[in-house]
């Protein structure tokens, strides 16, 4: 975490100028095809970033978002949406920006659990499929509004998680993180031995409609053809945003601080009257919560689940996203998801390597950079209060 | 007058070992109570049974007028103790603010929906607790007042433990428990710090102290009454330099004389 700060609040533009270019890069890089193309995109991305931090550019990013993250945040969303507008007819692409956003906010789910109160949870992408199997079920067999599929597919998610309180509550650090990987394995196996819901060949699932307008078609307004994942973005965005907004008041409130205190140590934390075993039940439900609603639209998105689909591997690359942003840091989430996501998806050639390179890059991140590429910030409560 | 905490018969077992063997003893209000005797006597035991880190296997404590033997930590903070660790244990990576504000956990509003959306109400708890915590600060080192949002593991040792007392203190507990507060700290640091604790405790006199100290220097300028313990049991109690003639006493620092 960072030391002192200047006392008048900072410019806001370095900000904007960072958006801007990531605006830029992000649709350069989505757009070019060309192998030897993207490893240079890729590459430029290092250096610059490299050469941005020895200039102290990124200093001064940082301290901007840090005091205007309001009004940067809305710069994000739309920035965001530019992307997502420019690519507005490519399948291809916009679902792998749909794949970003519902990762993020997953991740940022695991984010509440490990990141605040240090429950280290190796089963996030299960949550994520009991999300996805949700979806699968009620939209088949029921009548429930779609959008309301979601908040079941959260809650369903936090209810399973519940059966693992009790463990995770009497074990600490490493034991109950084996509670999580032992309920990971249990919940694939049962899955696929459970023919109600589809065994290993999974589930289908019905695309997402709301007031009867599918999202499963394509989109025309006046002559412009939009493909039919830009009304899935919309409403990936609004889940990211809200998740966002959530982790960042969860955050920088009392709350947060207990989940801090507890996490660093919980004997102390106990002698100042905080309940441990409370606050951490609260995390990992908000958190599994979350990651089930998620996975509930991610099932939608995708119209297939799985037991497959939702390893331990996947539950890994949730868990490496978070060591990769930096620990505790929202946007630190969302850069790495970006950079765990696409880069394997862009880089084909590495495609059958990728579990490698995402191993070399949180050793040489453990090594280099411990707390992540964007280290969480010591806590200020409300962005750019200086009482 | 009625003692504040009370503890009679108090025992508690590790396996064989006897930390703490049918230990009696009355605090009275607004007294400074030194706790000595040699390493392993059980006095960081009993704070430990005290603050409810420990079950006791026998005896009982009363505080304030209500039994609060087997208490959870939680309970007895809200009772009005509060302790300071022998090895400092702040959240290092947090602010000197949020380390202060962990100690004022019962009177921060610790809802749900409070927190997380009725953020202008939050704001103004959050205005009002950092001026108490500032204002605290201010009496142990001013200068500290003004680093309120860096990280404490920046700071030198005895900044780390005023800090600890701040937070110890920012809840204003009826007693405080003070673990080897010296500990880690040069002489003249820590009569500087003891000069502070004495400043605080004139300003709100409702403050009775228990310390723990090896530093006799110490426990001869602030204490009222001395407990000395040794293997668990109380061996002498008064005024310290009686304790300290003691025959008995300076037999369990010494040894026996042949």
């Amino acid at each position: 975490m960072a030391g002192a700060e200047p006392k008048s609040r900072a410019s806001v533009w370095p900000g904007i100028a960072a958006l801007v270019l990531a605006t830029v890069y992000a649709i350069a890089l989505l757009a070019v095809e060309t192998q030897q193309f993207i490893m240079g995109l890729l590459a430029l991305a290092i250096v610059a970033v490299m050469a941005a931090n020895w200039l102290g550019l990124l200093a001064s990013v940082g301290r901007s978002f840090a005091d205007r993250e309001n009004v940067l945040g809305v710069l994000a969303i739309l920035a965001a949406f530019t992307v997502a507008a420019f690519f507005r007819e490519d399948h291809f692409v916009l679902l792998l920006i749909l794949t970003v956003l519902l990762y993020t906010v997953a991740t940022l789910g695991l984010n509440i659990q490990f990141g605040y109160a240090g429950v280290l949870n190796f089963a996030g992408a299960s949550f994520f499929g009991i999300g996805a199997y949700t979806s699968a079920v009620l939209n088949a067999h029921t009548a429930v509004p779609h959008l309301v599929v979601l908040l079941f597919g959260g809650l369903l998610a936090a209810l399973i998680g519940s059966l693992l309180l009790l463990p995770v509550l009497r074990t600490r650090g490493h034991y109950a993180a084996l509670v999580t990987i032992a309920f990971a394995l249990l919940l694939k196996t049962f899955l696929e031995v459970n023919d109600v819901l589809g065994g290993p060949q999974g589930l289908q699932v019905t695309g997402m409609r709301i007031l009867g307008w599918s999202f499963n078609d394509n989109i025309a307004i006046g002559g412009i053809e939009l493909s039919f994942y830009m009304s899935y973005f919309a409403v990936s965005m609004i889940l990211l945003v809200g998740a966002f907004i959530l982790v960042r008041r969860l955050e920088r409130s009392w709350i947060g601080l207990n989940l801090d205190a507890l996490r660093l140590d919980e004997t102390a934390a106990s002698c100042f009257g905080v309940d441990t075993a409370r606050w951490k039940i609260t995390a990992f439900t908000l958190g599994n919560f979350l990651i089930g609603i998620a996975g509930a639209l991610f099932g939608m998105v995708g119209g297939f689940v799985a037991p497959n689909n939702y390893t331990f591997a996947d539950s890994l690359i949730l868990v490496s996203i978070l060591l990769l942003g930096g620990i505790g840091n929202p946007w630190g989430v969302a850069v790495a998801t970006i950079i765990v996501v696409v880069v394997p998806e862009k880089l084909q050639t590495i495609q059958e390597y990728r579990f490698l390179l995402y191993a070399l890059l949180i050793i040489v991140v453990l090594l280099f950079r411990p707390e992540g590429l964007l280290p969480r910030q010591v806590r200020r409560y409300f962005p750019g209060w200086r009482p | 007058m009625t003692p504040l905490l009370e503890a009679r018969g108090l025992t508690k077992r590790f396996g064989g070992v006897v930390a703490l063997d049918d230990f009696n003893v009355d605090v009275l209000p607004n007294e400074i109570l030194g706790l000595i005797g040699p390493n392993g006597s059980g006095k960081t035991t009993f704070f430990n049974v005290v603050i409810g880190i420990y079950g006791v296997d026998a005896g009982n404590i009363t505080f304030d007028g209500a039994d609060i033997t087997g208490a959870s930590p939680q309970a007895i903070y809200r009772a009005g103790i509060a302790r300071t660790f022998q090895r400092s244990r702040l959240s290092l990576p947090l602010s000197i603010f949020d380390n202060i504000m962990v100690g004022n956990h019962k009177r921060l509003n610790q809802g749900l929906w409070f927190n997380l959306m009725q953020r202008k109400e939050f704001k103004r708890e959050l205005d009002d607790n950092y001026r108490a915590a500032r204002a605290l600060v201010e009496v142990f080192e001013p200068r500290l007042a003004d680093k309120m949002f860096e990280p404490v593991a920046g700071l030198p040792m005895i900044d780390r433990r005023r800090i600890e007392i701040c937070r110890a203190l920012i809840n204003e507990p009826k007693l405080l428990l003070l673990d080897e507060p010296s500990a880690g700290m040069t002489h003249d640091e820590t009569s500087e710090l003891m000069s502070d604790i004495l400043q605080v405790r004139d300003r709100h006199n409702k403050l009775t102290i228990i310390l723990v100290e090896h530093e006799m220097g110490v426990i001869e300028r602030i204490t009222d009454r001395c407990v000395v313990l040794n293997f668990g049991r109380k061996i002498a109690e008064g005024p310290y330099r009686e304790v300290a003639a003691d025959r008995q006493v300076q037999e369990a620092y010494l040894g026996v004389a042949l």
